[in-house]
């Protein structure tokens, strides 16, 4: 599978390996949304599991973006990883998997990374006023919008 | 509270006909203070009279940061932290989190510990079905089941209780296998609780499997396809009763649960009734799975030989586990430090709840609340 998607996308694929029994691809982000597809379409990984990033403020490209990927067929897992700036965006893969929608979603509320063409892109765990993205390094643990917790809730703080 | 259609945009909502002999279509909300959400879930209902033209649900009120905590803690604070997520299944939650930082510290639980976890979390596994049946019952308007549920519900906390001293959010497990060694009678307690449950469950069955409200609130309600269970990540029950046999404890088993015999029970219409069906069985191939393991329990160490600070490796782990709703999965960033980079929490209630809107279009709002019920969502942990 890595060797054919190898000699498609060529430099694209930084990296194929096995960490402790779990196979990876590290992805350009300029291929990965190619990559994706050909996963789902012809490699047989048809669910989803799951749709997350980190945060490396010190990095040029601060942001690792995973897709967690399972096929029911060969009942095998892949990870899939690409690196992208702060303020670049990917297109969705809601087209690919409707799960995205909502774990879109969250990557964008947690980290603010946007991705284009997504149907509904907005924030769902926290309130749709709220300023800020949590799960950034930069964001303190105790930290909050205070406007928006004075104007709403009506006290002074919520610590 | 903000103005409901301002969360409707994708439901293309037109400007309601003036006369009132074309049926206006309507906007409701439904919470997040409603007792039928099972916790704080607002569902934003757009209607035309009884039938469900579409649903938003607006989620977050239980939102504590739990992923945000995480790197701010070490591993084994962290912990505890997991058993507030899905809180009536606190056991599989700890299952979850110690076996995803065992492997990324490359270490295996000793035999007994497994079995233990094994016991434990199948005990969980059923009193999380019965309190969803409990509920859902009562939600469709059987109230029996829950005095009947609950009633035997306690006996498995009960034995929580003695074992690790805390009913709900138990901590039963340490990284790296179990802290306590089971308590004098345990085996008794258990062997008891097995001989005690199979009749009671028939009793359940028999208030509802048959009962003529319940088949006509529950059959074809809420259908979905395997096909759409699979492109919306939808796992556990739900997926099952939708005729995809798929259980993680078969098909990558974890713990000690290739030891034992048992069957994934599987429905075929993927209604609220089959998706009954199936949590019915579950919890019978669960009292299996228990008696196999307090038979043939191992003597032995219930703990690895782990470092006192721990500190993996740097890389990244992904493992996730059977828990009683789904897919639950934990994927861990390790620096190398004792405080874990990033832990991200698969939660199946957040998956699976995106399945709403899809099985409610084209119901009456009374379904609605079974579907909410069926899909045995748990909002401490979607909303994390």
């Amino acid at each position: 599978m890595v060797s054919s998607l190898k000699r498609t996308y060529g430099s694209g694929i930084r990296e194929a390996s096995t960490y402790l029994g779990q196979n990876y691809l590290v992805v350009d982000s300029a291929a990965v949304m190619d990559v994706l597809n050909i996963l789902r379409q012809e490699q047989e990984f048809d669910y989803c599991v799951d749709i997350t990033a980190a945060h490396y403020p010190q990095r040029e490209k601060q942001f690792d973006l995973i897709w967690i990927l399972y096929s029911f067929s060969k009942n095998e897992r892949v990870r899939v990883k690409t690196q992208l700036g702060d303020g670049e965006s990917l297109p969705t893969s809601t087209s690919i998997w409707p799960t995205a929608n909502w774990l879109e979603r969250e990557v964008f509320d947690m980290f603010g990374i946007t991705f284009e063409g997504h149907p509904d892109l907005k924030r769902i765990l926290l309130p749709d006023g709220w300023k800020g993205h949590p799960l950034r390094k930069d964001y303190g643990i105790i930290q909050q919008d205070k406007e928006w917790v004075q104007i709403n809730l009506g006290i002074e703080s919520g610590q | 509270m903000t103005d409901p259609t301002t969360y409707l945009s994708h439901l293309e909502l037109g400007q309601p006909d003036k006369t009132f002999l074309d049926s206006n279509e309507l906007i409701i909300n439904m919470g997040p203070q409603h007792p039928a959400t099972h916790g704080v879930l607002r569902v934003i209902l757009k209607l035309d009279g009884e039938k469900v033209l579409g649903t938003e649900c607006v989620i977050g009120y239980l939102h504590r940061g739990v992923e945000k905590i995480a790197e701010h803690r070490t591993y084994t604070m962290f912990n505890p932290y997991v058993d507030r997520m899905d809180y009536v299944a606190a056991v599989s939650n700890g299952l979850g989190y110690c076996e995803a930082v065992e492997k990324i510290l490359n270490v295996q639980a000793p035999p007994r510990a497994n079995y233990i976890r094994v016991i434990l979390a199948e005990l969980n596994r059923l009193a999380s079905h019965m309190l969803w049946l409990g509920t859902h019952a009562l939600d469709i308007g059987a109230m029996t089941p829950l005095f009947y549920t609950f009633r035997d519900r306690e006996e498995i906390l009960k034995i929580f209780e003695k074992y690790c001293g805390a009913r709900l959010t138990t901590h039963a497990f340490r990284i790296g296998g179990c802290q306590y060694e089971t308590y004098e009678g345990f085996e008794d307690d258990v062997k008891k609780f097995l001989d005690f449950v199979p009749p009671k469950i028939d009793e359940y069955e028999e208030l509802l499997t048959t009962n003529r409200i319940w088949v006509e609130r529950t059959k074809g309600v809420g259908y979905i396809s395997g096909d759409d269970c699979i492109a919306l990540g939808v796992t556990g029950p739900v997926l099952r009763a939708s005729g995809v046999k798929w259980d993680i404890r078969k098909a990558q088993p974890y713990a000690a649960y290739s030891d034992f015999d048992f069957e994934i029970p599987i429905g075929q219409n993927g209604d609220t009734y089959d998706r009954y069906i199936v949590r019915m069985e579950e919890m019978r191939q669960s009292l299996r799975i228990i008696r196999q393991a307090i038979e043939r329990i191992p003597e032995g160490p219930i703990m690895a030989k782990i470092p006192k600070v721990i500190k993996p490796p740097v890389g990244e782990i992904y493992h996730s586990i059977e828990a009683p709703k789904g897919e639950l999965g934990y994927f861990i960033v390790s620096d190398g430090s004792t405080q874990p980079y990033r832990v991200r929490v698969r939660p199946p209630s957040f998956v699976n709840l995106q399945a709403l809107d899809l099985m409610v279009r084209g119901q009456l709002v009374a379904d609605v609340i079974a579907v909410i019920g069926t899909l045995d969502i748990v909002l401490g942990e979607v909303d994390r």
